[in-house]
């Protein structure tokens, strides 16, 4: 799956499923800016491997829950690349707790990063993608907003609504040539999950069909099908990447 | 430029219709053959062009090329 000379804009990318993101459209030909929160070391090692295998990276150090920012950096690749065609909006956080102890602010942090934070680098990134008439978005979801899980309240919600934006927006700019899809990783090997007792993975693994926890590979090979041409004919759709665990 | 000359500039690139396809009568929707996105598109591309800002209970208004350049004669 070749997409030769694309613009891709991927937020979250310093590490775990942005990461292998990041790197998958790099090895398919694109060149990838990569947004982080913090982490600007961990950030230059994935634009290191992306230069290896000769694509262009930008780093790109802002918090997407804040429009203002989100704004600038895709001002900014326009500036540098004139273009924009992909969109992979992956940058997420947990907060997790039970709904009687949950904080209002933990709630707050988790929609606003990954909720808003989707709102405003889709708002920002369509009115190019629309000018050019082309475009490929995809929203990293999550298999929890399908099922909910005791404990998310947050989470859940905001990866639900995800799933809503993306539906919406895909029939908004249809016309334009533009596709929006979700992808809804299960159970994935990141640090994200890596703070989960052991006992608990084992517990979740043993009910997924497929038996294994997946990889930030496993997301990014869906990912990497849903902005190439191969899926010019699917938009609105949310693609579970989850060993068949929510059927 | 007119007013009406930056309108009917900003319109032949937003919908791809020809110069002479854009009078001060034509309707955006019915005679240029406008979608909901385009109106946005126009009503965003007049708003960067002559830096004002148009309120969506404004732009719901605009149906003609004259509504847009009497707007934007008004803004100015």
């Amino acid at each position: 799956m070749q997409i030769e000379g694309k613009v891709a804009f991927v937020t979250g990318a310093s590490r775990g499923i942005g990461r292998a993101i990041a790197i998958a459209l790099a090895k398919a030909g694109a060149d990838v800016v990569l947004n982080y929160a913090g982490n600007t070391e961990a950030a230059e090692k994935v634009a290191t491997e992306i230069r290896n295998v000769g694509r262009k990276a930008l780093l790109l150090q802002g918090d997407v829950a804040d429009a203002t920012i989100a704004g600038a950096m895709i001002e900014s690749i326009i500036n540098e690349f004139g273009r924009l065609d992909i969109l992979v909006n992956n940058a997420g956080i947990t907060r997790d707790g039970l709904l009687m102890r949950m904080k209002e602010e933990d709630w707050d942090a988790v929609l606003n990063t990954n909720l808003k934070g989707v709102f405003n680098c889709t708002k920002a990134a369509v009115k190019y993608m629309m000018k050019q008439k082309s475009g490929k978005i995809v929203n990293i979801s999550s298999v929890v907003g399908l099922t909910g899980n005791a404990g998310q309240a947050n989470y859940a919600a905001a990866k639900a609504g995800c799933i809503g934006f993306t539906k919406s927006i895909a029939k908004e700019v249809a016309s334009r040539g533009i596709n929006v899809n979700a992808v809804a990783p299960g159970l994935i090997a990141t640090d994200m999950t890596q703070v989960l007792p052991e006992k608990v993975i084992a517990e979740m693994t043993a009910g997924i069909p497929l038996k294994r926890e997946g990889l930030p590979q496993d997301v990014a090979n869906a990912v990497l099908f849903l902005v190439s041409e191969h899926a010019d004919y699917i938009t609105g759709q949310t693609i579970n990447v989850d060993g068949g665990m929510v059927m | 430029m007119t007013t009406f000359e930056k309108v009917r500039d900003i319109t032949v690139e937003q919908l791809s219709v020809d110069a002479d396809e854009v009078k001060m009568e034509s309707t955006f929707i019915d005679d240029l053959g406008a979608d909901s996105l385009d109106i946005v598109e126009l009503i965003m591309a007049f708003e960067e062009e002559f830096n004002v800002e148009i309120p969506d209970e404004i732009a719901e208004k605009i149906r003609t090329v004259k509504d847009a350049v009497d707007l934007l004669d008004k803004e100015k």
